[in-house]
């Protein structure tokens, strides 16, 4: 049962991070801090309005292929990984 | 051969298309008709999530909510594809693990209790309900406008062939040809926009367009911001819907509302494991932000094309008698009006509502005139049509079916008559899904006064009564019954009377005791952004309940390791008592 409620709290860890840089870009690059990023400019784009718009979609896709590469990596680790 | 006519050609085959997929995937027992037999590669189930997801307001409305909030509609953007990182993190893979039916199903196991899991039913049916409306209606005026078809008869070749595929498959005839409308409304979407982009900017990729030059050597978005401003009308980058804190529970509302969705939940029973289940997430959203990322392309330019047309130089007037077919073709339809109150015989496009000639520019038209504008070839506009068809069939199929199984499996299997027999159940959850089909096509026919209002309605359900649910059901082991269902009907409650006292009882006008006006708004926040507060309150209440009442029983607590860890098999003994 320790096995298990180690796993979880990677697993919790690694929610939280994941989250962490979802709230970032999104919430806090996209919308808080839009004004000083619109400051910085990408190409044609402002940023904050790059990341309000483009940005935080591309970093969710990524994100969630991260999560579950390193889930599979705990599940193996842990040795709970589906038979 | 003329317009109507390829357009009929490109949507009868694409229809052709769904019925022969729809004859192939029949449903031979409840669990293909549920889940499709659980057997959906992660990839086609992100696709078919995709589809599913993606209605006809994404199609069609979405970038002209963009092209005329500019920065603004970001809330959209970020909203309708952030909730799949909460989809992929917080409840997909631990409601696979789990393993059965539907939605309410966890819900009544998870907190033994048969009453959570009617609270659950009708929040879903509810929430879906409401969602569905929009479809119809979207279904009826594509045949209306594209097909010349009046608005009935629109919706009934619809249902026809929604009743045919989703009666006959259920959730894998559902699978397999939302698979096939993705490909069809993705198609759809990108070759006009791959047009637009390359004649504005030369560079084929929206995404980069509309960050790019144009031929004059400045930036688009800048000379965007240049015309708007000029007109009188809030800088296109800059410009806030309401206020910042407006934007940032609009956002978070809309997340947590698409997390909690139950027709999109639905989707992640049919992978084969809980690792098919994380990565079909991440597969979905991909297929998503293709469109997602394409349409801020595609509302900028179309709004700097409709700007142009009509004032190709600052100070120069288009003259009514000189205006492009494609301004014709849509004054026709009412959604598109020009009132000379100056008397010039030119149109004035400003933000003064004094001066302001162009008295209705409907946002819905921009993705449907888009290809007019641009004057691509006929059979891209006929794309269009069969690509917005698809959108909305798609969607509409996907919340039957969850209506449909939470009537057959939840009430009626799990409460009413639990012995019922696999192939009895199996006959009962096609009445209800043609039952469903009906339901919804009547109410597309004859939409209630408040079918403006419903997605608040929709969002603001699940976010508020569904995804706490979902959540605390998985990361608490010590949410209990008591706890479940006072949150869910604390969160409920609290949303419907403020979308309620703000658009008025059940949206009838006149009972808004608190009027719509913005200065009545807790913090300014709209009534369709409230979901996110109703989530706090039902988080809130759940867990101060949960504290001061008994603990879960043993078998819900083995209930709760199962579904959290991938590897235990042991089926835990499940039970559910009133």
């Amino acid at each position: 049962m320790s096995d298990n409620s180690n796993y979880w709290k990677a697993n919790l860890r690694l929610v939280l991070f994941c989250l962490a840089i979802w709230f970032t870009v999104s919430y806090l690059f996209g919308i808080i801090l839009v004004e000083p990023l619109n400051a910085i400019r990408l190409g044609g784009y402002k940023l904050g309005f790059w990341f309000a718009q483009q940005g935080s979609i591309y970093t969710f896709v990524i994100l969630i292929f991260f999560y579950a590469w390193r889930m599979n990596v705990l599940d193996r680790k842990f040795g709970v990984h589906e038979k | 051969m003329d317009l109507q006519t390829i357009t009929y050609i490109i949507v009868g085959l694409t229809f052709a298309l769904y019925v022969a997929i729809a004859i192939w995937a029949r449903a031979a027992s409840t669990g293909e008709f549920y889940v499709a037999g659980k057997g959906v590669h992660p990839v086609l189930n992100g696709m078919a999530t995709a589809a599913d997801w993606m209605s006809a307001a994404s199609f069609i409305s979405m970038a002209g909510l963009i092209a005329f909030n500019g920065y603004g509609a970001s809330v959209f953007l970020m909203g309708w594809t952030g909730g799949y990182v909460l989809l992929a993190m917080l409840l997909a893979p631990y409601l696979r693990k789990y393993g059965k039916f539907t939605v309410p199903e966890f819900i009544g196991d998870r907190f033994y209790s048969r009453t959570a899991r009617i609270v659950a039913v009708v929040c879903l049916i509810l929430a879906s309900l409401t969602y569905v409306i929009g479809q119809m209606k979207g279904i009826g005026v594509a045949f209306s406008r594209f097909l010349e078809m009046d608005f009935d008869h629109g919706l009934y070749v619809g249902m026809g062939i929604v009743f045919f595929y989703a009666v006959l498959g259920g959730m894998k005839g559902i699978t397999y040809t939302q698979i096939a409308q993705y490909c069809v409304l993705i198609f759809a979407y990108t070759v006009p926009a791959i047009f637009i982009s390359l004649s504005l900017t030369g560079n084929p990729v929206p995404q980069l367009g509309l960050g790019g030059k144009m031929a004059d050597g400045s930036y688009l978005l800048d000379k965007l911001d240049l015309i708007v401003t000029d007109l009188g009308f809030k800088e296109y980058t800059t410009a806030v819907m309401g206020s910042q804190l407006n934007m940032f529970v609009y956002t978070l509302s809309l997340m947590i509302g698409t997390a909690g969705l139950p027709h999109v939940i639905a989707r992640f029973f049919t992978v084969p494991s809980v690792k098919g289940a994380r990565s079909s997430a991440g597969w979905a959203l991909v297929f998503i932000a293709i469109l997602y990322t394409a349409a801020p392309a595609v509302g900028a330019m179309a709004r700097l094309n409709l700007t142009t047309t009509i004032q190709p130089e600052p100070g120069l007037h288009l003259a009514y008698d000189e205006r492009p077919q494609w301004f014709r073709n849509w004054e026709k339809t009412g959604l598109l009006e020009f009132e000379d109150k100056n008397g010039d015989g030119r149109i004035q496009y400003v933000a003064d509502e004094q001066k302001n000639e162009m008295v209705k520019v409907d946002r819905d038209i921009m993705v449907l005139a888009n290809p007019e504008i641009a004057k691509l070839p006929d059979w891209v506009i006929a794309l269009v049509a069969a690509g917005g068809l698809a959108a909305a069939l798609s969607t509409a199929a996907g919340l039957l079916l969850a209506i449909a199984s939470s009537i057959s499996h939840d009430l009626l299997k799990g409460v009413f008559t639990p012995t019922i027999s696999e192939k009895n159940e199996l006959l009962a959850s096609r009445i209800t899904m043609g039952g469903a089909v009906i339901v919804a096509g009547y109410l597309g026919l004859h939409p209630p006064d408040f079918a403006a209002g419903t997605v608040a309605i929709a969002f603001g359900l699940a976010a508020s009564s569904l995804f706490p649910a979902l959540m605390m059901g998985i990361f608490s082991r010590r949410m209990n019954k008591a706890g479940a269902i006072s949150g869910m009907l604390a969160g409920l409650g609290i949303t419907l009377l403020y979308v309620f006292q703000h658009k008025g009882v059940m949206f009838i006008p006149g009972t808004a005791f608190l009027g719509g006006m913005e200065e009545n708004w807790f913090f300014g926040i709209s009534p369709n952004a409230f979901g996110a507060v109703g989530a706090v309150v039902n988080f809130t209440v759940a867990t101060l309940v949960a504290r001061v009442t008994a603990a879960p029983p043993a078998h819900v607590q083995d209930l709760v390791d199962y579904i959290r860890i991938p590897g235990i098999n042991k089926q835990v003994r499940l039970e559910t008592s009133g």
